[in-house]
């Protein structure tokens, strides 16, 4: 509870300069598609995020006060607050991929036409139940490795055996929705609607009639546009996604240089390293839930070191993926209509962003320390003992 | 419906400087005239229940604006880039100095979040004075020099101040005596809502000192509100326009007037409640009477070429500002609701309540 408050915390302050920057930095496209975006972002602050925080403190610290069945009250009001808020959230980014239920104006203004087109999107559903798998993913691994920790460094033992499966329930579930369908689900809307993006992250150079492979390891090389020691599973990609061994799927030859995403290697990365990482999470929580049905994870030191240190991994994972999102979106801010040079703020010089850039890095850097720290107090303190 | 969501979104910030003001104010009293461990940490506390939750406002204020008068939004938070970026750092150090000094039992670690606290809830007040400051006296709007513009009409950029430092010269910079006027009102205003909040919540020791205080505040405030009309009058001779041609909006300045009295007699006031209403009266009158003179404007223009910025010309379309309107009461029936539930739970004074551990 102590770390999800200070989580909360962080996220609090760090996400007021998100909704700031939309109009600190990006004035343009503000001004552009405020009339679509306004709603969805207005509608996160004054429906979800009250919600949130009204009952967090409460939540947090109201136990006493208010008696146990009250308390769990809060608790779900900060749940439905923040899942809410990742929906509005995600709404707006989805109107972002795939722009739906507008009109354009002769001044370049961006009118919404329909609002529940914004609900109905058909990029918004998958993405949300991604980002929320992908949410339940890190916090369950979060979890299981503090109850790996305590079961290695012998304390809190009967604590350490608790979190260790809730963590791992929780986290092979996640791990398997996130992947499957959600991640599936994802990647085909990518190849419908973004399919410059596709044949970018799955680092296809080439269109090849009978059916894409799907590349597992190999490096981009933009200059003789291939991929170095490439290793591939043939006719794979075009299985996964089109249930057709030998649909066609178009490569990057296929497509204007413009029309690509500008940083093909850090997307083709950014992508591989989520996917791999899923895969990776998927075996790894298969054989700890496994040991931990016939009983013998508790022993296995090798196991619980793997748990262990597979938290960082989860965050990693699901930066990444964001990358994937707004990497694969590029060149445009709104795909396909607006180009991201264009969204700019026009009277902020690019060495007053650079001062105030300069000036986050090293605050976030002090919070990120100042997180560690404080989280890592609160895992040595350890929880208070359970009274038999 | 532009002027519904004008009014809408004027509560909702002023909701915010009374909520998240009286935050700023503990944090100020706290900084100059806590001395002992047990008021700092109640003192804190007054503020760190709160904070969280005050802050929403500003979101939602944020957020609505963005979503009903995007041009705006879009022109004021590119042009006070500066200045916004350094209220952003402040909120996160004030944050961090509230929700991290109870963290370890150092007094060496307390002290250092106490004067984080303490500090940018001086600087976020100053700043945010700052702010009104430059929207009444107006920006260079199109960046004009010479009768050229640099940019589309609608959209100018600060430096955070200019050699002249005078709200007169062409191109005004964030800080100029006239700004720093209402900084010092808007500071003064708040450390008043502070102390009364502290007088409501604790029985901190200080408590005895702090009608002191208040009353001293009051008597400066009010040399330097006289001092701001005596100057506004330069600065922006269209001020009072309104006030003229439309006689009852002369409620907005008796509010603040009335908040002043008030609060120029609080060592009679018994009950804590009332003088924490005479400083939410020198808020609202305060920002409405500030609006009402410049209305419909939100922006003025300090040239002769750029229109100045007005809820007209600023707005989103009818459906999505309809459309909101209709989510917008849900919303707003919610947050009542949960805004009464949470201030029931933490009535009273809060000296013994569980906070923090």
């Amino acid at each position: 509870m102590k770390i999800f408050a200070l989580n909360f915390t962080m996220g609090v302050i760090t996400g007021i300069p998100l909704e700031f920057q939309f109009g600190t930095n990006w004035a343009k496209f503000s001004e552009l598609t405020g009339g679509i975006i306004g709603q969805t972002l207005a509608m996160e602050g004054t429906f979800s995020f009250f919600l949130e925080s009204s009952f967090l403190a409460l939540f947090i610290f109201g136990e006493k006060l208010m008696g146990q069945k009250l308390h769990l009250l809060t608790g779900i009001f900060v749940f439905i607050g923040s899942w809410a808020s990742g929906y509005l959230i995600l709404a707006t980014n989805a109107w972002m991929q795939h722009p739906v239920g507008y009109e354009i104006l002769e001044n370049g203004k961006y009118v919404l036409s329909n609002f529940s087109a914004l609900f109905s999107n058909p990029w918004l559903l998958p993405a949300f139940l991604h980002n929320q798998m992908a949410s339940l993913v890190t916090s369950s691994f979060v979890i299981a490795s503090i109850g790996a920790f305590y079961l290695l460094s012998k304390q809190n033992e009967e604590y350490g055996k608790l979190f260790l499966k809730t963590g791992i329930i929780f986290g092979l579930t996640s791990s398997l929705l996130v992947a499957f369908p959600t991640g599936d689900w994802n990647a085909k809307n990518v190849a419908i609607y973004q399919p410059a993006s596709f044949a970018a992250m799955e680092g296809i150079f080439e269109t090849e009639k009978a059916g894409s492979e799907i590349v597992l390891i190999g490096q981009p090389n933009m200059v003789e546009k291939k991929l170095d020691n490439k290793i591939a599973v043939p006719n794979i990609l075009s299985f996964l996604t089109y249930k057709d061994w030998h649909k066609q799927i178009l490569g990057m030859d296929k497509f204007e240089k413009e029309e690509l995403p500008d940083n093909i290697p850090a997307l083709y990365y950014s992508y591989h390293i989520m996917v791999g990482l899923g895969t990776i999470f998927i075996a790894i929580m298969s054989l700890a839930a496994f040991l931990l049905w016939r009983k013998k994870l508790f022993k296995s030191s090798k196991v619980l070191w793997a748990i262990l240190f597979l938290f960082p991994f989860a965050y990693i994972a699901n930066t990444t993926g964001w990358y994937v999102a707004e990497l694969g979106r590029q060149p445009y801010l709104v795909y396909g209509l607006l180009k991201t040079d264009i969204g700019i703020s026009p009277t902020v010089s690019s060495g007053n962003t650079l001062f105030t850039l300069l000036g986050f890095v090293g605050l976030y850097l002090v919070l990120a320390l100042l997180f560690l720290l404080l989280v890592g107090k609160t895992i040595h303190s350890g929880p208070k003992p359970i009274k038999h | 419906m532009e002027l519904l969501w004008y009014i809408v979104i004027a509560f909702v910030l002023t909701v915010f400087f009374l909520l998240d003001g009286y935050d700023f104010g503990t944090g100020i009293i706290h900084l100059f005239f806590a001395k002992t461990e047990d008021d700092k940490k109640v003192i804190a506390k007054a503020a760190g229940l709160f904070w969280d939750s005050n802050e929403v406002w500003l979101v939602a204020a944020g957020g609505l604006l963005f979503m009903a008068f995007p041009v705006y939004y879009a022109s004021i938070f590119s042009g006070f880039y500066l200045p916004l970026s350094m209220v952003l750092w402040l909120i996160i150090f004030r944050a961090i100095g509230l929700e991290l000094r109870s963290q370890f039992e150092y007094q060496m670690w307390k002290d250092l979040w106490d004067k984080a606290f303490g500090i940018s809830s001086l600087l976020l007040a100053l700043f945010f004075g700052i702010t009104l400051g430059n929207i009444v006296r107006g920006v260079n709007l199109g960046g004009v020099e010479n009768g050229i513009a640099a940019y589309e009409a609608h959209y100018f950029f600060l430096p955070l101040w200019n050699p002249q430092f005078s709200p007169l010269s062409t191109n005004p910079g964030v800080i100029d005596w006239f700004t720093l006027i209402i900084g010092f009102i808007s500071v003064l205003t708040l450390t008043i809502h502070g102390a009364n909040w502290i007088l409501l919540k604790t029985n901190s020791s200080i408590n005895k000192d702090l009608k002191r205080i208040i009353f001293y505040s009051a008597i400066i405030l009010t040399v330097f509100t006289i001092l701001s009309l005596g100057v506004l009058g330069n600065i922006n001779p269209g001020s009072f326009v309104n006030f003229i041609e439309q006689p009852f909006l002369f409620i907005f300045p008796l509010l603040f007037v009335g908040g002043l009295i008030g609060t120029l007699f609080i060592k009679k006031i018994k009950n804590e409640w009332l003088g924490l209403v005479f400083s939410s009266l020198l808020i609202i009158g305060g920002i409405s009477t500030s609006l009402a003179s410049m209305f419909p404007v939100i922006l003025p223009s300090t040239n002769n070429l750029s229109r100045s910025l007005s809820i007209y010309n600023t707005s989103a379309d009818e459906y999505s500002l309809g459309i909101a309107m209709i989510w917008g009461i849900i919303a707003f029936g919610l947050l009542l609701i949960y805004f009464i539930v949470q201030k029931k739970l933490t009535s009273g004074k809060i000296d013994d309540m569980d906070y923090g551990h």
